[in-house]
């Protein structure tokens, strides 16, 4: 296959036929049940949270939704999701405690949505939560992202205990837009930023941020059912080694190799003492 | 990023920042209501104006030296240093040139500065942000020297004081960078184990990726008068959603009025009142003579 750039697989990461969360729900899960609101001000079509049943075992899913069309785009909120939305999250993981079910997440959004309403019900706030909510999940966690990783929105579902990335996902900690207005200050020279802001799944993967590149010999939107068959296969395969080792090691544990794994993460230079 | 916060910065260079017709930095302009103020007095006044409350920003030298007890600090992990994860390089000037300035500028290795102190005499683990380096975005440097802080005070039986300030994320640290996030709410989960106190102060300004992980999921979280604190930076909000802001958007005031922060300290009672805070949390008397709130009511 052609070389891509980091431009293209931004392009191919923010395909509007690319297969989206409930697509995945739909495929992957027997029986699935969509689950609703915050409980505290209303139900976000940002993210959607559902229970169903993955192989032998009843699992939580919880994901951005993009649209399909610009009509459900609109709707979806372009699957910028706002307090509510991690609000939600984070009761769906109480739940997913309570009853001892694995959740798996997929991360596929733009951003967090940046506006009025959202800072006056405390984005900041919703996302610190819902952060927290999932490193201290008492139940093994597993992430993919199959889409657009934008910032601390994505994060927000994200800090599992396995981070997988199809090969044309992207996580980054702005968009190459923002990135180039800021640093170059020019949006259009965004192609540029993307290459120098290492944002690909193959760079998280050299970075030992994201755990495995699951492959796309087709990119996703022209082979939606071949790409979440492959995401359910690594799904599949990782919760099981997750739920083993959370069996061999105990909640508490596993709960510390999680952390011990996101505590770990950064470069710099560290002179002596003098 | 720093372009979008860049008015009103005159505290952090001290009694300098005045043009060259005012002799010897004397006198200081207020930012906002352009009283002029004798230096000495703005000082005193820990850089609030006199005429119109404004609180001017500070370096983190300067807000410690204000808060905490006199040569009660002790500089922790001053020997880290950013690397360049990404070899970053933008409209030709590599990152650490640009770390290298930021450095000559602001006379800080990174933009955070921690270390133990006391206050009033309750021993506490501190953290304060430089907004001048780059304008606190939090790289891989400020979130492990935040990390490494958290667990000593914890190791140390210290209550754990931040003062969080951020114009957002470092850019040049890419993912690394976004991954501080979660790196500095699991290090404050030391804090909880050992039911230490947890407060945050948040001071003009503070955005981002900081508002969105430790500066709030502490026990207490506390504000400045008139900091502006929010997710997203006012100008995006206006550029994506085409909405008028109100006056007094993203204001402290404004947090406080939604639910979003417990209290805001005015800057010369900040000491008196995270001494009371700590004894209160953890259950020890208090020697503070008068109480807070109760002046504030009082003053209505």
């Amino acid at each position: 296959m052609m070389q891509l750039t980091a431009w293209d697989r931004v392009q191919l990461a923010r395909h509007q036929a690319r297969p989206h969360t409930l697509d995945y729900i739909t495929e992957l899960l027997e029986e699935p049940r969509e689950l609703h609101g915050d409980r505290l001000f209303r139900d976000d079509p940002a993210i959607v949270a559902a229970i169903g049943r993955f192989g032998t075992r009843s699992v939580i899913v919880l994901g951005h939704q993009k649209g399909a069309s610009t009509t459900e785009n609109v709707a979806r909120n372009f699957g910028m999701p706002r307090p509510e939305g991690y609000r939600k999250a984070i009761r769906i993981l109480h739940l997913a405690e309570k009853f001892g079910l694995p959740v798996i997440t997929f991360i596929d959004t733009p951003a967090a949505d940046p506006g009025l309403e959202s800072e006056e019900r405390g984005q900041a706030w919703a996302i610190s939560s819902c952060l927290q909510a999932f490193l201290r999940a008492q139940v093994p966690t597993l992430a993919v992202v199959i889409g657009e990783g934008g910032s601390g929105g994505a994060l927000a579902l994200a800090v599992c205990d396995r981070l997988l990335m199809l090969e044309n996902a992207i996580f980054a900690v702005a968009s190459p837009e923002a990135c180039a207005a800021i640093l170059w200050r020019d949006a259009a020279r965004a192609p540029e930023a993307a290459e120098t802001m290492r944002i690909t799944a193959q760079e998280l993967h050299r970075f030992g941020i994201a755990d495995e590149v699951i492959p796309e010999p087709a990119p996703a939107h022209l082979d939606a059912s071949g790409t979440i068959r492959r995401v359910g296969q690594a799904l599949e395969r990782h919760l099981e080694e997750l739920l083993q080792l959370w069996h061999e090691h105990g909640p508490a544990h596993a709960r510390q190799l999680r952390w011990a794994r996101y505590r770990a993460i950064g470069l710099w230079h560290e002179d002596p003492v003098t | 990023m720093r372009p979008r916060f860049r008015r009103r910065n005159v505290a952090s260079k001290g009694t300098e920042s005045l043009g060259p017709s005012i002799p010897d930095g004397l006198w200081s302009k207020c930012p906002r209501c352009r009283e002029l103020i004798y230096t000495r007095e703005f000082e005193r006044n820990h850089y609030v104006c006199p005429r119109c409350g404004y609180h001017a920003r500070l370096t983190a030298r300067q807000r410690i030296a204000l808060t905490v007890d006199p040569e009660s600090f002790v500089e922790w992990d001053a020997g880290l240093s950013p690397a360049d994860p990404l070899r970053f390089v933008a409209l030709g000037e590599p990152y650490p040139r640009k770390v290298a300035e930021a450095q000559e500028r602001s006379g800080e290795r990174e933009a955070l500065v921690t270390g133990a102190a006391t206050i009033l005499g309750v021993p506490v683990g501190l953290a304060v942000a430089e907004f001048g380096f780059l304008g606190a975005s939090m790289g891989s440097v400020f979130g492990e020297k935040f990390a490494r802080a958290a667990e000593r005070a914890a190791a140390e039986d210290r209550a754990f004081i931040v003062f969080a300030s951020s114009g957002g994320a470092r850019m040049h640290e890419g993912v690394f960078s976004l991954f501080q996030l979660p790196k500095t709410i699991v290090a404050v989960e030391s804090l909880s184990e050992r039911r230490l106190p947890f407060i945050t102060v948040l001071v003009d300004p503070c955005y981002g990726g900081v508002t969105a992980s430790f500066a709030t999921v502490a026990d207490l979280i506390l504000a400045e008068p008139g900091a502006m604190i929010g997710f997203a930076g006012p100008r995006v909000i206006e550029q994506v959603t085409r909405q008028k802001l109100p006056a007094g958007f993203q204001s402290a005031e404004f947090l406080l009025q939604h639910g979003m922060i417990d209290a805001i300290v005015p800057r010369p009672r900040l000491r008196e009142e995270l001494a009371h805070y700590i004894r209160l949390l953890t259950n020890q008397r208090s020697t503070s003579p008068v109480s807070f709130v109760t002046r504030q009511e009082s003053d209505r």
